[in-house]
């Protein structure tokens, strides 16, 4: 089952640039919710931050603290592996291992960690896949092809089921869909409808009709603030805040 | 505006053909050498090249007959040691540079390896000689792997290290998104994913040092008998050849050639079966 976030005052740097101040954010556990804005606004370094990736870029630093389920991520103690262990990630541009079959790929994660009973980790694929929508176009070819010889549409959702196969408790995607075509689009938006069923998804997107049909909840961000946060069609109809409304109407950004 | 349905005019189409013309003479051109290297030494190998020259020790001088098989094992001894010290180290080193060194130590380390590089193979054997050889009092095949392996170092640490610095960040962190523990994402995911190339710059640096003679006059001595204890002298198949082409015999003049050929066989067949057996595993579509 997924499980919810509490973010508080988070602040995060790349050497002296400031990019995220005092955020404050609680999101519920079982439902999407949408991280949109401008361009550099620290919305990728803002979901970064929920699982530890921020800090693995040279002289990135965090600091405030971050609670998803009952894992204090930022807790001195708490293991940066264990934490993203726990939360899986999928990013911008679709990056399977290269040198891997499909069936590796999808492994990855658990064989790495020194997981492998064979019958198990071919029911964890198996699974994985068909969660990803991925299995029936890539069954017969499973241990014959690499990731990297599928489309760029099957290789997200191939990076979808490698996250799901680590079993985490929390899914970030970051502009997941920005480099597919509409219809790979539509496919991992459906996905993302389904999968919240048994995980939490935080998801970055530029697009604003993206967030529009698949979040709950909606934040702002905006020059590493968090602008307005709330279910996603009262930030999409009635926002509170000016800034909001100029961003979601087009004037600016 | 030239028209655009007007042909191409005879000045680009002249320097078209002209370029792809060039490119084509230096292909030949880098094929021609090896092509005569491996003609002239087959033409003047293959006669002396039998069975007995594969199996048998070299014979006393007047006597006929007689092999390098002594000098083909003990090659293959010392290329053994040398990998084994040579690739771990270079590897090793390559990875930091790649992966884990930050700023100066990085540069002091390539500094080193380039150096390195560049250390004329007959330094290498005499500082071995130094450090190995007379501390223990003899010569061995011992002391001959560790000259070669240290050449090896820095070719195979370079090749790695750019090979790494290929391989995009988004691989990294998709491991690393994974909860995949770092030393095992960069040995079992990023080396992995730069392996051909890092193979490739192994490979390079085996056949180049296989043909070393300088540094294994005083390491690994040359011997005219059999042995197979890494700590003696033993013979190796640069030695014999060199010791067989600068004496006044004959005899051993043919077996210097067919001692060259067997050297060339023995590293291609090498590099090939290394090709065979690390592409067997790739899938379609790799990239």
């Amino acid at each position: 089952m997924g499980v919810g976030i509490e973010v508080k005052e988070l602040n995060a740097w790349f050497g002296k640039a400031q990019v995220l101040k005092d955020i404050n954010i609680k999101v519920g556990a079982n439902a999407v919710t949408a991280v949109i804005g401008p361009s550099g606004c620290g919305k990728s370094t803002f979901i970064r931050c929920l699982n530890r990736m921020h800090e693995t870029i040279p002289e990135a630093r965090v600091s405030g603290s971050v609670q998803v389920g009952d894992t204090d991520v930022y807790k001195p103690g708490t293991d940066a592996v264990d934490v993203r262990r726990r939360i899986g990630m999928v990013f911008q541009k679709p990056n399977p291992f290269p040198t891997m079959s499909i069936y590796d790929n999808v492994a990855a994660g658990l064989r790495l960690n020194g997981y492998n009973k064979r019958r198990e980790l071919d029911q964890i694929v198996e699974h994985s896949l068909r969660m990803a929508a991925l299995w029936d176009e890539v069954k017969d070819v499973l241990k014959k092809k690499s990731g990297a010889s599928l489309s760029g549409g099957q290789q997200q959702r191939l990076c979808i089921a490698r996250a799901l196969a680590v079993q985490p408790e929390l899914l970030l995607m970051d502009e997941p869909a920005s480099a597919l075509d509409p219809i790979s689009t539509g496919k991992i938006e459906e996905l993302i409808f389904q999968l919240k069923a048994q995980y939490t998804v935080v998801i970055v997107t530029h697009n604003m009709q993206q967030a529009a049909r698949v979040a709950d909840h909606t934040g702002f961000f905006l020059m590493g603030k968090l602008i307005e946060y709330d279910k996603t069609e009262r930030i999409f109809t009635t926002p509170c805040d000016k800034r909001t409304e100029d961003y979601i109407t087009g004037r600016f950004g | 505006m030239p028209s655009a349905s007007r042909p191409l005019g005879i000045r680009r189409r002249l320097a078209n053909f002209c370029f792809i013309g060039l490119s084509g003479v230096a292909a030949i051109l880098v094929l021609a050498p090896l092509g005569a290297i491996f003609g002239y030494l087959v033409y003047k190998g293959i006669g002396s090249l039998n069975w007995a020259f594969l199996t048998n020790t070299p014979r006393p001088v007047g006597e006929a007959g007689g092999g390098m098989a002594n000098a083909i094992v003990g090659s293959t001894m010392i290329l053994g040691i040398a990998s084994c010290i040579g690739i771990p180290l270079g590897i090793g080193a390559g990875v930091y540079m790649a992966e884990f060194g930050r700023g100066r130590y990085v540069n002091i380390v390539r500094f080193t390896a380039d150096v390195l590089n560049g250390v004329p193979s007959i330094v290498v054997g005499i500082a071995v000689y130094a450090l190995v050889v007379l501390p223990q009092q003899h010569f061995s095949a011992l002391s001959g792997g560790v000259a070669l392996g240290i050449m090896m170092i820095p070719t195979v640490a370079r090749t790695t290290e750019e090979m790494l610095r290929m391989v995009p960040n988004t691989i990294r962190e998709a491991a690393l998104g994974l909860g995949i523990p770092q030393w095992r994402a960069t040995l079992q995911v990023t080396l992995r994913t730069a392996s051909k190339g890092v193979i490739t710059g192994i490979m390079l640096a085996f056949a180049r040092v296989a043909g070393e003679t300088a540094p294994l006059l005083f390491t690994a001595f040359g011997n005219q008998f059999w042995n197979l204890n890494p700590n003696q002298p033993t013979a190796a198949l640069p030695i014999q050849i060199f010791a067989y082409a600068i004496s006044p015999f004959d005899e051993w003049h043919r077996q210097a050639w067919a001692g060259a050929l067997i050297l060339i066989v023995l590293i291609v067949v090498a590099v090939a079966a290394v090709r065979v057996v690390t592409s067997r595993g790739t899938m379609q579509g790799n990239a």
